[in-house]
């Protein structure tokens, strides 16, 4: 069965589409601010790109111009989640996926660690639980 | 009603009205005029009463510099005015869209930007002409309530475009309506007013252009 | 029916983590168009959300709106919510059929009377005793009154559930109504589109599910979130409008470039809609971007509000025999007065008394 994507796609006048709706620089801004505010009080934020009037073209011009940072994380729970900090410190690219690959949401976090990167503070006891569970077991074995 | 109702209203029977009445109006008057004809002239015309008009039609454009020192603001705003007016209805491109979709005809526009500013350009050259219009004793004195309805009736139009574009006071459907209806009441107004020299002044000009040409004067 | 599960517990049962289930957040926080910073909110309702019974109804329609629900490539979040919601009756989905799927149902609406969600598509025709849709053998009028009793809110899912659609366009044959039009006494929240975009559909229910309370509507009924802003006002071709640069046909060198659609009759000003920003299949296109203007598929009656390509400035109606009508009937009226006036003249002069100095000095 054949995709969607698969369907050759011929931009015809690239230059032009993208250089006159001029979406990307209001993004950028908004990201300048945010950044400043991490620095001023430690606030994190999100900017979801969902709600946002992309022309075919701004959302890869403005990931261009964010670029690749020194890190990158896949997040494989629910789909997948790609995380990767750009060459701006501090801000994140966040894409979620579904199952099948499907983009779900995109979104750009400007803070220290992207939150779904962090443990989920309730999964650390549930973590010792089972780790006693298994050490018990291994102890139980040995003397058996 | 719903502001969608109305604005499919305005756009439609309320379109088709207004347009008959304008017609129906003008022809009336243009009527009224040309049948009441004139006396046949029995003189010799020591010049060419035809040149007369044609050239009139055309020079009558630009005001006599006598005349223009008297008022010049006057004169200046009422061609700001009409310059404004005539731009705003004829070179902005949706409203081309409306002459050829009805007409047939096309011709480029301008700059919506620029359209913008002569539209705000118009609006105050409008009420700079009540002003002067109310401050000056002869012309308040010779006013009467079908100058000031003309007045107000012209208005209507450009200010409710600017605001329907620029998205202000009514959300845009209900403030489209408003604009379109505040055409329609223009149409309907015009032809009872001194508005009907939107085109009988050509008529004006060639029949005083061909009496003075007949008669070998300048006009 | 296991209507006692939180959506929290459901997913922990199908092995999902916690950090999964952040994600999911995440994801339909963005689907109810709701600002990244209530993602901890929405974690916190759908934890603790419980499962809604849902019965769908289709009437007068065309499937377009099952359709355009089932197609949607997100599976992961609609199907986490229709699982999780427990969709009792749906005609054309269900895998049962007949008498047994009318019994499933009426368990059903006894079971959570006042409680469960109806989802209606498609338009009541109410003309001859509405005998132009029935299921089996009971008219769709008769349907809806019967299960809008019992329901807790009512969902109309597309423009002819919300405001007749296309039965309902002149002539409107079938008498077509609206859900809103035959129950006042239940709120009602509208999802128009012809069909609506999928993500609408599911994020008006992920919000159900998540507050157990319909979202702000305004006063077409429709959910503010995503009919709040008109098409023109977040669409990517804006600046082109602004600037008055123009498509003047489907294939010039401005429909090329992109440029606005206004003149190829785009209805993008006077409709609201969230197609500029959630776009179709999964955020790849909406009809504007695409090359076509807005139909204005979401607002009422938008079938007959005059042609497609006509642009919003061109009067709908044909001018052609009004012009002629009118400019016979004005030269008509203009002789006529002439007439008068040229007999009033002529009499005044025939009544016109000369006078001498003679009469004058008083002789």
């Amino acid at each position: 069965m054949s995709h969607i994507q698969d369907i050759p796609i011929t931009v015809l006048d690239r230059q032009g589409s993208q250089a006159q709706t001029g979406n990307v620089l209001p993004i950028l801004n908004e990201i300048r601010y945010a950044l400043a505010l991490l620095v001023a009080k430690g606030t994190s934020t999100t900017i979801d790109l969902s709600a946002i009037p992309f022309a075919p073209g701004d959302r890869e011009e403005l990931e261009r111009i964010l670029g690749q940072g020194e890190v990158s994380a896949l997040i494989d729970a629910l789909g997948e989640t790609r995380i990767r900090e750009t060459d701006y410190r501090g801000v994140w690219l966040v894409s979620h996926h579904s199952p099948q690959g499907d983009n779900l949401a995109t979104q750009i976090e400007v803070t220290r660690t992207p939150s779904l990167v962090s443990t989920p503070e309730q999964d650390i006891p549930d973590a010792v639980d089972a780790l006693d569970d298994y050490l018990n077991s291994q102890l139980t074995q040995e003397s058996a | 009603m719903t502001a969608d109702a109305i604005l499919f209203f305005a756009r439609g029977t309320g379109f088709d009205w207004a347009l008959a009445i304008f017609v129906f109006g003008m022809l009336l008057r243009l009527f009224e005029v040309l049948s009441l004809g004139s006396k046949p002239d029995l003189s010799e015309g020591r010049g060419s009463g035809v040149q007369g008009g044609l050239k009139t039609i055309v020079t009558r454009t630009l005001p006599r510099p006598a005349i223009f020192a008297r008022e010049p603001v006057r004169i200046i705003n009422g061609y700001v005015f009409h310059i404004g007016f005539l731009a705003v209805l004829f070179l902005y491109e949706p409203h081309i869209e409306l002459f050829e979709a009805k007409m047939g005809l096309s011709w480029p526009g301008l700059p919506t930007g620029i359209i913008n500013a002569l539209g705000v350009l118009t609006i105050f050259s409008l009420l700079l002409a009540l002003t002067l219009r109310l401050s000056s004793p002869v012309l308040k004195f010779l006013s009467t309530g079908s100058d000031y309805l003309a007045w107000l009736v012209t208005l209507l139009p450009v200010l409710t475009g600017y605001l329907a574009y620029n998205h202000m006071l009514l959300p845009y459907t209900a403030m489209l309506a408003v604009h379109i209806l505040s055409v329609e009441l223009f149409m309907v107004v015009a032809p009872f007013t001194k508005l009907t020299h939107m085109f009988s002044f050509m008529l004006a000009r060639w029949y005083q252009g061909y009496r003075a040409g007949h008669r070998g004067v300048e006009s | 029916m296991n209507n006692d599960k939180t959506l929290g517990e459901h997913l922990r049962e199908r092995g999902i983590s916690r950090r999964g289930f952040m994600q999911f957040c995440a994801a339909t926080a963005s689907l109810m168009a709701l600002p990244p910073s209530m993602v901890p909110a929405v974690a916190a309702a759908l934890e603790k959300a419980r499962r809604p019974s849902v019965i769908w109804r289709s009437f007068q329609e065309c499937t377009g709106c099952t359709e355009s629900l089932t197609r949607s490539h997100a599976p992961t979040v609609e199907s986490l919510i229709f699982d999780h919601i427990s969709l009792d009756y749906h005609h054309t989905l269900q895998a049962a059929s007949g008498e047994a799927a009318e019994e499933a149902r009426r368990i059903a609406m006894e079971e959570n009377h006042g409680k469960y969600l109806l989802v209606v598509d498609g338009s009541i025709p109410q003309k001859d005793g509405g005998i132009y849709s029935t299921i089996a053998g009971i008219t769709n009028l008769d349907m809806l009154k019967e299960v809008a009793e019992g329901a807790a809110a009512i969902i109309a899912v597309g423009t002819c559930a919300a405001y007749g659609g296309l039965p309902y366009a002149d002539p409107n044959p079938t008498g077509a109504a609206s859900v809103s039009d035959i129950i006042q006494d239940k709120p009602i929240l509208n999802v128009p589109g012809c069909p609506p975009i999928p993500t609408v559909i599911t994020g008006v229910l992920a919000h159900y599910l998540t507050f157990g309370t319909l979202p702000e509507l305004d006063h077409l009924g429709r959910p503010k979130a995503f009919y709040g802003q008109s098409i023109h006002d977040r669409c990517y071709r804006r600046p082109f409008y602004e600037r008055g640069l123009f498509a003047e046909t489907f294939d010039d060198e401005g429909a090329k470039k992109g440029w606005c659609l206004f003149k190829l009759g785009c209805k993008g000003p006077t409709t609201y809609n969230a197609c500029a920003t959630a776009k179709w299949n999964e955020g790849t296109s909406f009809p504007i971007q695409a090359g076509h203007g807005c139909i204005g598929c979401s607002e009422p009656s938008f079938w007959d509000r005059g042609g497609f390509y006509d642009a919003l400035s061109v009067p709908t109606d044909d001018a052609g025999n009004i012009l002629l009508g009118a400019a016979v009937a004005g030269a008509a009226a203009g002789a006529a007065v002439g007439f008068m006036n040229r007999n009033k003249k002529d009499a005044a002069t025939r009544a016109h008394e000369t006078v001498t100095v003679d009469d004058l000095n008083g002789d």
